[in-house]
Formats: C-alpha cells, sequence, structure tokens
C-alpha cells in the first residue's frame, strides 16, 4: 500500500522536473545570447552595455533585404501549408463521410492521405536535398523535359534553387508542413464530432465542403493553433532547409547569423548575438501578426458564416486533387532521386537515368555511416524513451489527480518549437562551454529533449486523454495498483498512438541539425549532420546516401509504429 | 455488511443529496432509484473512491469492520459492473478473467480458476477468443465473473442491465442476484427501471 | 610584427627571392630555438601518445578527402596506437570560434578540438588570439623533408610567420577548370576572361566570397588589374589606398557580373558546388584551387572524361595548408604523431596520387630516400593535370588585410 501512495505521490514530479528541464536551458540561452547583444562579454572585450552592435546590424548591407526574404519565406510558407492542409483535410473528411470506393478522386484522395502522413518523418535536410535535384535547372524535371520535348544541350539558364525571392525554400517547407499540419487537423477532427457537423450542415442543405468550411473549421483552428505558430516559427527561422534551397545573396536571417557565428573575425559573435535577438523580435512579432489576422479574418468572415449561402465548390475539389498529388509527387521523386544519385557513378546531364550504376558509394562509406547511423539511433532512442516517461509521467499526474496541465504551462513545453533555434542555442553554447558539458552526450540528449517532448506531447495527449476513463476505474475496482493499471491497460490500450508518438519523436531528434551542431560540440556526427555537411561539398552521390538513410531511419520507425500493434492485436477486432 | 453513514455530495457548493444513511446485509440488495442526474452513479463513483475531485463528500462508508474514505479504490475490494461491459479489448477472454484474479493465485491453479470460471458462465473453452467477438449477453456473463474473481466483499450494480435486450436483461439479472446471494456480498443497485428494484426484492431508496 | 617578413614574391622567380627564403629559413629556425615551448623528445611524444583520441576538424565536404583522412586514421591507429577521429566541419571557422569560445570560457585543457586543418585567415586569427599550442613541429623527424626553399608558403602563411605552430600539409595553386568538350579556346589572363564571358554569357561564375576561393579569385584578379601589386604585400595603409588600388577590380567587375551566371545576382555557395554545376554543363568553366583536383574528379566520376585545367599566363595564387593544433588539447602529443604522420613519405605520397586525392606533396623529393623518391616519380600526374613545367608562375597571397577589406566591399557591392 504504501508503495503505490509513493508511486502516485510522485506524480506531481513530473510537470515540474519537465518544466525545469525545459525552463532551464531556455532561459539561459535566451540570456546568453541577450548579453553579448548588448554588447557585454568580458571573454572578447565587451565590458560594457550599449546599443551601438544594434545600430550596427540595421547599418548591415545585407539585413534588410534578409529580414525581408525571413518574413516573405516563412509567412507564406506557412499560410499555404495551412491552406494546403485545410483542403486536403476538408476532402479527407468527405471521403470518409460518403465512403463510396467507386468515385476515382476519393481513392486518389485515399492515395494523398495514405503518402503524405508518412512524410512528417522524413527529416527537413532529406527533403530539401532531394528536391534541390529535381527541380535544378540542370535537375530531373529538367532533364525529362529535355529528353521527352526540348532536347536542350545545355540546361536552360533558370533560376530555381536558390532563387533571389526563396521560392524554392517555400516550396521545400511547405512539402515538409503541409503533411504535418494536415495530421494535426487529421487528430483535432476525432475531438469534435466533426462527421455529425457536416451531416446536419448537409441536412440544411449546404454542400459538403461549405459544410466543412463554416462548421467544422472555426472549431478546428483553435485546436491547431499551437502546430500553425510552432511551423510558422520554424520556417522564420529554419536553417538547414535554407542553407540547401535559399538563397545565398544575401540569406535569410537565420543563415546570415549562422554565417557570422562561423566568421573567423570572432566581433562578429556580437553582431550574431544581436542578429539572433532580432530574429527572436521578428518571430514574436509575425506571432501576433498572425493572431491578429486571425482575429480579422474571423470578424470579416461572420456574415459570410451565417449568410445562408449554400451550394457547393467542385473546383476545390479539383484543386486539393491537384496539389495533393503534386506535393506528394514531388516529395516521392525527391526521395527517388537520392536513391539513384547514391546508387551512380556518373548521372551527367541530360541524361535521365545514371550513366553507370555502382555500389561504391555505399560500400566507402560503409564504416563511417555505421557509425553515424548508431549515434544518430542511439540519441534518438534515448531521448525518446525520456520524452516518452516525462510526458507519460505528467499525463498520469494529470488523471489520477484530476489536474489539467495548465494552459501556461502547455506553452511553456511548445516554447522551443516557437523561440528561433538559433537564438536559444548560441545562448546555451555559450554557457555549455562555462559548465564544460559543450559536447558531452548528456547536453546532446538534453538539447534534442528540448524539441522532441513538445512532439510526444502534443501526439499523445489527445489519445491518451480520450481514453475511456472507466477502463482504468474498472481495473482499480477489480484491485489493480496504479503501476499495473499503466502497464496492463492503458499502455497496452494505446500502444498504436504511443508508439507513433515515439516514431515522431524519433523523427524529431533524427532531423536536428542545429541542436546536433552546437551541444554536440562537433564530436557526435549523426546522418543530419553529415547530409548537410556532404551537402556543402556538393558531390550528389554521397548527399543521396546520407539523405536516403536519413529518410529512411525515421520512416522504417514509423512502419514499425504502425505494423507492431496490428500484429500484436492481429485477434482483437476492437483494437484494429 | 455495506454501512453508508451521513454521505452527503456536493458539486461546486450545490448539494446533490446529503446525509444518506445506509445499511446492506450480506446477500442483500438494495436498490437505488432516481431520475438521470440525481447523483446515483456519483455515489457509487465514491464508494469506489474513483469520484472526480470537483465533487466534494463527507460522510462515512464502512465496509464489514473497515472504514474506505482513506484507502485507495483498488483496496477497496468493492466489485462494480457497469450498463457496458468494459471487457479490456487488448486482452483475450481468459487475460480479462485473470486480470482480477489475485496475484497469489498462480500457475496451474491459476488456470484451472479461470477455466472453472469460463465452465461457470457456460464459456468453456474460449479463453483464447477476442472479446469482441462474443455476443452481448456472454460479454455481459464474463463481466460478471470478472468483478467476481476478484474476491470483492460487496457488489455495486451501475444499472448493468439497461443495455440488454428485455430476455437478456432477465436472465442475467437472475444470475447477478444468485451470485450476490451465494457469495453473500451485500449488494448496492443503482437503476431507474423498476423492474429491476422489483427483482432485487429487497431495500428501495430514491434519491 | 608580420612586417619583418614583407617581401616579394608576387613573382616568385629571381635571385632575390632565393636569398629572401634562405634569409626567412634562418630566422625561422632562430625563431623556432628561441619559442619552443615543447623540449620533450620525440620518443617521450610517441609513448605519451600511445592511447589518445586525437579528434580532428576538418572540412569534411570531400569524400576523397574523407577517405584520405579515414585511411590516415587507421595509420596512426597502427603505427602508434592514437585514435582518430574526423570531425566533418562544413566550414574551418566553426572550429576556429569552438575553441575561442572555449578559451574565452576559461577551460585550458581538455578542449574539444585537438587538430585542426587550417590556414591563413584563420591560423592568424588563432595566432594572435593565442589560441594555438606550440611551437612543435621542430622536434617532428618528418619536419625536416619539407621544401622550405622551393615552397616557401610552407613558412608564411598568408604574411603571417607560421614560427612552428602549424605544420604544413599540402600545397594549393589556383587553377581554371573547364569542359574540353564545350570550349575550345581558354582565356589566357583575367581581361581575356572578361572577354570570353562576353562571348558566353552565363557560363562562367566564381563562388560567394564567404568561399576562400570567391575571395581568391578577387585577390587574383586584383593582382592582375591593379596597376602596382607590390602594395598587396603589406597591409592596406588607407581608405583612399584602398580606393585607389582596387577601383580596376570593381571597374572590371561591374563589366563582368552580368555575363555570368545567372547575370551575377547569385553566386555558387563553394567551388565544390560550382564543380557540380561544371559537371551538370550549367557552367563551362569553373574554378580550382588544387592542379590535381580535376584528374581526381574525373576518375571518381564527379566530373567528364573531357574536364581539363589551364592557368593564367602571368602566374596564380599558391599557398600551402596545414594543420595545427588548439592550445588546450588534451591529447597535443597524438596530435603531433599525426601531425608529423601527415608530412611522411608514405602519407603525402598517397594525397598526391590522383585516385586517391591529388593533392601536392610539401615535401622536397630531392630530400627524401632514392626509393621514395622513385616512387613520387612514379605517381600518375592525372588525365587533366597541367605537368609543373605548364602550371605557371606562383603568385603569393596578397595581405590578409586586402582580403578582409576586398570581401567587406565586395559584400556591399554586390551582397545584397
Amino acid at each position: 500500500m504504501a508503495t503505490t501512495i509513493r508511486t502516485v505521490s510522485l506524480l506531481p514530479a513530473f510537470p515540474i522536473l519537465t518544466q525545469l528541464l525545459f525552463l532551464l536551458p531556455i532561459a539561459a540561452g535566451l540570456f546568453g545570447v541577450l548579453l553579448p547583444a548588448l554588447g557585454y562579454l568580458p571573454d572578447l572585450g565587451g565590458n560594457q552595455f550599449h546599443f551601438e552592435i544594434f545600430s550596427q546590424l540595421l547599418e548591415h548591407p545585407a539585413l534588410p533585404h534578409a529580414v525581408w526574404l525571413t518574413l516573405f519565406s516563412g509567412i507564406i510558407a506557412t499560410i499555404l501549408s495551412l491552406s494546403l492542409a485545410v483542403l486536403l483535410a476538408a476532402m479527407l473528411s468527405r471521403e470518409s463521410l460518403t465512403g463510396n470506393k467507386k468515385n476515382k478522386k476519393t481513392s486518389l484522395f485515399a492515395i494523398i492521405r495514405r503518402g503524405l502522413i508518412p512524410l512528417i518523418a522524413v527529416p527537413h535536410a532529406a527533403m530539401a536535398l532531394g528536391l534541390a535535384f529535381l527541380v535544378a535547372p540542370s535537375g530531373w524535371i529538367v532533364r525529362w523535359l529535355s529528353f521527352l520535348f526540348m532536347g536542350w544541350e545545355t540546361p536552360p539558364e533558370w533560376v530555381t534553387v536558390q532563387d533571389p525571392f526563396g521560392l524554392s525554400l517555400i516550396f521545400g517547407l511547405v512539402l515538409k508542413e503541409t503533411p504535418y499540419l494536415l495530421l494535426m487537423i487529421l487528430a483535432a477532427l476525432q475531438q469534435i464530432r466533426a462527421q455529425e457537423y457536416i451531416r446536419i450542415g448537409q441536412s440544411l442543405g449546404y454542400g459538403n465542403s461549405l459544410s466543412w468550411l463554416k462548421l467544422v473549421l472555426p472549431q478546428v483552428y483553435p485546436l491547431i493553433r499551437l502546430p500553425v505558430f510552432a511551423v510558422l516559427a520554424f520556417s522564420l527561422s529554419v536553417v538547414d532547409v535554407a542553407l540547401i534551397l535559399g538563397p545565398t545573396t544575401p540569406p535569410t536571417l537565420s543563415v546570415l547569423i549562422l554565417r557570422w557565428i562561423d566568421d573567423p573575425d570572432l566581433s562578429f559573435r556580437f553582431l550574431a548575438s544581436a542578429g539572433a535577438v532580432l530574429l527572436l523580435l521578428l518571430t514574436l512579432g509575425s506571432l501576433i501578426f498572425w493572431r491578429f489576422s486571425e482575429w480579422l479574418i474571423f470578424q470579416k468572415c461572420r456574415n459570410w458564416l451565417s449568410n445562408g449561402k449554400r451550394g457547393n465548390v467542385n473546383e476545390v475539389h479539383n484543386l486539393a486533387a491537384l496539389s495533393g498529388s503534386l506535393l506528394l509527387g514531388t516529395a516521392f521523386l525527391s526521395l527517388l532521386g537520392l536513391a539513384f544519385w547514391s546508387l551512380s557513378l556518373r548521372w551527367p546531364y541530360p541524361l535521365v537515368l545514371p550513366q553507370r550504376w555502382t555500389s561504391r558509394n555505399w560500400e566507402r562509406h560503409w564504416s563511417s555511416l555505421q557509425e553515424t547511423a548508431f549515434t544518430t539511433l542511439e540519441v534518438g532512442v534515448i531521448t525518446g524513451i525520456i520524452a516518452l516517461f516525462l510526458v507519460v509521467g505528467c499525463l498520469e499526474n494529470e488523471q489520477w489527480r484530476s489536474v489539467r496541465f495548465s494552459l501556461r504551462s502547455q506553452w511553456m513545453l511548445y516554447l522551443p518549437l516557437l523561440i528561433p533555434q538559433a537564438t536559444f542555442l548560441l545562448g546555451i553554447q555559450i554557457l555549455a562551454v562555462r559548465m564544460e558539458m559543450d559536447g558531452t552526450f548528456l547536453l546532446l540528449v538534453w538539447s534534442h529533449l528540448l524539441f522532441v517532448l513538445p512532439y510526444i506531447f502534443l501526439t499523445l495527449a489527445d489519445p491518451w486523454r480520450n481514453l475511456d476513463a472507466r477502463f482504468p476505474k474498472i481495473g482499480q475496482c477489480l484491485g489493480a495498483s496504479p503501476l499495473r493499471i499503466l502497464f496492463h491497460i492503458k499502455l497496452p490500450l494505446l500502444l498504436k498512438p504511443l508508439l507513433v508518438a515515439a516514431a515522431i519523436g524519433f523523427a524529431v531528434s533524427v532531423a536536428q541539425y542545429l541542436p546536433t551542431l552546437f551541444a554536440g560540440g562537433g564530436r557526435f556526427a549523426t546522418l543530419t549532420t553529415e547530409a548537410v555537411s556532404y551537402a556543402a561539398g556538393a558531390d550528389r552521390r554521397v548527399i543521396g546516401v546520407y539523405g536516403f538513410l536519413q529518410a529512411l531511419f525515421p520512416w522504417i520507425a514509423l512502419l514499425l509504429a504502425l505494423a507492431i500493434p496490428r500484429w500484436r492485436f492481429r485477434n482483437r477486432a476492437a483494437l484494429l | 455488511m455495506l454501512k453508508l453513514e451521513n454521505i452527503s455530495l456536493k458539486i461546486d457548493g450545490n448539494p446533490l443529496f446529503s446525509r444518506l444513511n445506509l445499511e446492506v446485509n450480506a446477500g442483500q440488495v438494495t436498490t437505488v432509484m432516481g431520475p438521470s442526474g440525481c447523483g446515483k452513479s456519483s455515489l457509487l463513483a465514491h464508494l469506489c473512491g474513483t469520484l472526480p475531485s470537483v465533487f466534494q463528500t463527507s460522510g462515512k462508508i464502512i465496509l464489514h469492520d473497515r472504514t474506505l474514505d482513506n484507502l485507495p479504490p483498488h483496496e477497496r475490494k468493492l466489485g462494480i459492473l457497469f450498463q457496458d461491459d468494459l471487457l479490456f479489448p487488448h486482452l483475450s477472454v481468459g487475460e480479462n478473467l485473470a486480470f482480477a484474479l489475485p496475484a497469489k493465485i498462480r500457475h496451474q491453479e491459476r488456470r484451472d480458476k479461470i477455466e472453472q470460471a469460463l465452465e461457470e458462465i457456460e464459456l468453456s473453452g474460449m479463453y483464447e477468443r477476442d472479446p469482441a467477438s462474443l455476443s452481448g449477453g456472454q460479454r455481459a456473463r464474463v463481466a460478471l465473473m470478472r468483478t467476481l474473481l476478484a474476491q470483492p466483499e460487496a457488489l455495486l450494480l451501475d444499472e448493468p442491465f439497461s443495455k440488454l435486450d428485455q430476455e437478456l436483461r432477465g436472465r442475467f439479472r437472475k444470475q447477478v442476484f444468485a451470485h450476490a446471494v451465494k457469495n453473500r456480498l451485500p449488494t448496492l443497485l443503482v437503476t431507474h427501471d423498476p423492474a429491476d428494484a422489483k427483482a432485487a426484492g429487497g431495500d428501495i431508496l430514491s434519491l | 610584427m608580420n612586417n619583418i617578413f614583407n617581401f616579394n614574391s608576387a613573382t616568385e622567380s629571381g635571385a632575390m627571392s632565393k636569398t629572401l627564403n634562405f634569409f626567412i629559413i634562418t630566422i625561422f629556425f632562430l625563431l623556432l630555438g628561441s619559442f619552443s615551448v615543447y623540449g620533450n623528445s620525440w620518443e617521450d611524444i610517441s609513448k605519451k601518445a600511445k592511447g589518445q583520441t586525437v579528434y580532428w576538424n576538418a572540412w569534411g565536404g570531400s569524400e576523397e578527402i574523407n577517405a584520405y583522412i579515414s585511411w590516415v586514421g587507421s595509420r596512426v591507429k597502427e603505427d602508434h596506437g592514437v585514435t582518430l577521429k574526423h570531425v566533418k566541419l562544413a566550414s574551418t571557422a566553426d572550429a576556429v570560434s569552438r575553441v575561442l569560445a572555449e578559451k574565452a570560457a576559461g577551460r585550458s585543457s581538455n578542449g574539444s578540438v585537438d587538430l585542426i586543418w587550417i590556414n591563413g585567415e584563420n591560423f592568424a586569427k588563432m595566432k594572435e588570439n593565442g589560441l594555438l599550442f606550440g611551437p612543435f613541429t621542430e622536434n617532428l623527424p618528418n619536419f625536416k623533408l619539407v621544401d622550405f626553399s622551393g615552397k616557401p608558403t610552407t613558412l608564411i602563411d598568408f604574411h603571417m610567420p607560421v614560427e612552428g605552430y602549424e605544420a604544413p600539409w599540402g600545397m594549393a595553386k589556383f587553377n581554371f577548370v573547364f569542359d574540353s568538350a564545350r570550349v575550345s579556346e581558354t582565356p589566357k589572363s583575367i581581361p581575356e576572361l572578361l572577354q570570353w564571358s562576353k562571348r558566353h554569357p552565363g557560363r562562367f561564375t566564381y563562388p560567394h566570397v564567404t568561399d576562400f576561393l570567391g575571395s581568391t579569385f578577387l585577390m587574383q584578379a586584383l593582382i592582375e588589374l591593379t596597376e602596382n601589386p607590390e602594395v598587396l604585400n603589406s597591409s592596406v595603409k588607407s581608405k583612399a589606398a584602398f580606393s585607389k588600388v582596387t577601383a580596376p577590380l570593381w571597374n572590371y567587375l561591374n563589366q563582368l557580373h552580368p555575363l555570368l551566371w545567372r547575370s551575377g545576382k547569385s553566386f555558387p555557395a563553394s567551388i565544390s558546388v560550382q564543380q557540380q554545376m561544371l559537371n551538370d554543363s550549367e557552367l563551362d568553366i569553373a574554378l580550382s584551387f588544387n592542379p590535381s583536383d580535376t584528374s581526381a574528379a574525373i576518375a571518381n566520376g564527379s566530373l567528364p572524361e573531357s574536364a581539363r585545367t589551364f592557368v593564367l599566363k602571368k602566374g596564380t595564387i599558391g599557398n600551402t595548408h596545414f594543420v595545427a593544433i588548439p592550445f588546450n588539447s588534451g591529447s597535443s602529443e597524438g596530435a603531433i604523431v599525426v601531425a608529423n604522420f601527415l608530412m611522411s613519405p608514405e602519407a603525402q605520397m598517397q594525397k598526391q596520387n590522383p585516385d586517391i586525392w591529388g593533392d601536392s606533396t610539401v615535401l622536397s623529393i630531392a630530400k627524401l630516400s632514392a626509393q621514395d623518391q622513385q616512387k613520387f616519380k612514379a605517381l600518375p600526374l592525372g588525365v587533366a593535370t597541367l605537368p609543373p613545367e605548364k602550371l605557371g608562375p606562383t603568385q603569393s597571397n596578397p595581405h590578409p588585410d586586402w582580403k578582409n577589406q576586398l570581401d567587406a566591399e565586395w559584400q556591399r557591392r554586390y551582397g545584397q
């Protein structure tokens, strides 16, 4: 009896521990970047607080364009991803409503759904690397065009990859963020009984899509606001995708900051810190701007919601089908391109397939691949386990003590996703070096945890809260202790969401570039850091090897997460 | 004997009922009746110790000579049956029963007990069956047997018959009450169906 | 203090420079004697090195170089029991700033970087900030084999005296790469490059100045275009002087840029990206800093069989790249052992082989054993590599001051 009391009374420690694990590095990171931005970094001779660095920053010739580029690419990418995700979700819920198997478009949407969701597991860098080859002026698309129609001897002088407006960067972001937002919307739909509202809308004479837009979307949006914010913040501050697809003269602000950090002239660190603070302000400003726009749009649309206009829009359906197929096709071809490159010896323009195939690229890298893959796996698995442990602890605390994770603490959990990575990671690095913690495995796992845990929480919280509370109750009445209920009832019943959350956490860990670079002190090479550093070398065959493997790892994890419960419960009809 | 002394239930300061006193003797079935929302299910949840903390409670629950109020739910030894059978969907029929059986019964004896229990509810040989593949009546019987195997000292019935069809309901009711009498369990039935109360044959309390 | 070592090497040949070289070597050894903090014998060092793990921070963008480094790792493990870990950098400055951050944080031992592939500006930065261990090269057995007189940049790195703080590793020389299947005549001077670009708009470009070869291209053009290249050997005297000296360069670039790839509105991030673009037929002419690189690239399929190289009539910039040890390395002995191995005939020969990497040796062939001399001579030249007599004169890098200001001015003019 004492032990059970103890287990339950230990639970409040989980949210506290989790919050500490989060607050500490974020606060330290922000602090560590704010001081140098204000001129204080005694190690580099900065002993006084002043605002000169900011005026220096604002006078930097590349800054205005970089800021414009950052805002433009980040906001447009978010608007596009959200619109596409909403469009696709509307079509998908229509399909599950009618259940019409004969309709060709319907089955197309089924393919889009099945294809798009696993894309959330593919790291941004791998997708960007694949996309870069696909759309380059000498890339796969141009090669096919040349082969089939145009017969170009030299590639056309098109400005695709790294275009000055950041369009390819936006495309790369949309490719990754749309599936993520789609998944978030689909999860939110399960909470609000969307189908019933659509049925009501239909019985009142509204078309399917219109019912969705007028009745379901206003309810769903508040539920996905946080993920949308995370997407916006991520798009504004992304580094790896911007390095691969973004413009170079000048680059986006985050890449500019990274260049300053890397500058051998160490006084640039002050400028980098000020830039990081500016990036934070831009991100916060954009979030506020976004929230305000939401409110404005809602006000403007109030009338539209109840104006009684009915009917249906079939063009929307076609648009969704087109954009969904386009996204899926692009993603598929990008990854296929990586795979082909990894198996090619020579693949010059304008050949549409490699001139010579080889396994040499894989063989040459086999031993370093093994080591890198193992590090990736090790960090991902350990971080995932710690995050799951903490998240389950927090959720159990919620249930046993009937307290809901407060909105404030929930926002805090998402803080790492809302604050630009470059901002607080730079500060953390400075602090970690002081504490001789840089380049340690502990710090590496910790920094990954900051990004893995929110995603695991986001994925697991709803299924956990929505589990029929009578199951644990009846377990109690049958004499089972809280621990036994956890292990024998809840965890098995929630096996699928649990494994999916773990797989997503693993994918997030695999994809981390800046945290691995900063916290790992360069001593831990993961598939992502290798892929990005090989991207600098521009040898597509090696990029293909690392990029493909980088994409393969999380994908296998997700596949396992879906297959294991299916196999485990193959004889349990209620759980299939 | 199950004894309730001066039980009061409030939610957000509004009383659902107050100063409820009740005694149920071994083998006896006492029925609590009332319209939905009167707090009869909350009363059972309070007895089990699973009432959410938004409720404020007072009073005393005594089972035989133990006071239950400060015990965690799983140490109260109260068996409960709900409207839904709530068989664990991830466990087989036999495993559902085994979950309830105390851990001190081990090895072959454990298996024997469960086989015996299955036989008793006319499901012999169905240890490995998926609960989802059983009929409604079969599932209800498994739920009852699962409750009994946990060796409770009292039985709480939260409208367990209301979802069964007319014919099944009568039969299952008989089985439940028979088990209550056979195991000499003080039994508290919550229902809004007068037929249930009549069949129970014990005291009737209206909330 | 590096002004003492100003010498005219814009044209390396001539009696003047030979005397200077001799002078430098003498000074160098004198300095070594007085500055050496490392009195331990080679035996002591190799004994201590055994079992150490050396984190070598080196640019990781080339799979040939990475493969070579991992070969070095297996060899030093075998011979000296040193475990070598290659920390693959996207930019050498990453490691420099890491060491600096450690110094700033007061970590004077057990730093995260043990060995660093470095030269020029990064070396100057580290040396000026006291971030380097040493001098350590004096006692190394293989150091004596280095060709100091023939390759003076092994002692003076971008006008910064090396003074034993870094060990020479390889030689680099600016050259152009072209696809002979598409290009019939190649320009022989910087002005001719402009003429060529007029005839072939969009088919040439140079890397962004954040890449070292981008700024090397600027310096190369400046040396050829400015009236009096000698001034480039000392620091920039004044703003006015800078404007005057560099005016012909900006005039040239203003004409060249509209003729470049993407009309000079954006630039490839590095020479590796440029090489890929040449391979993709997006460009006809690219840049390289290693005369045998192109042969190696053909051998591994990164460039077409028809790729060839050319240099400029008046010569091109050449320099040496080195390895250095940060002041707070916890495995300095291991790092020294690796540095020494890198200068061994075996490692240098392996490196010069175009099938492996194709990076020119820093050693003086004449100082080697007859057997090693034979082996060096037997090394294939590579199909696209110009023989030494056709490589033209080697020009030295302008003073780093020029590089910094050129980069900044370029950023101001074209960086937005």
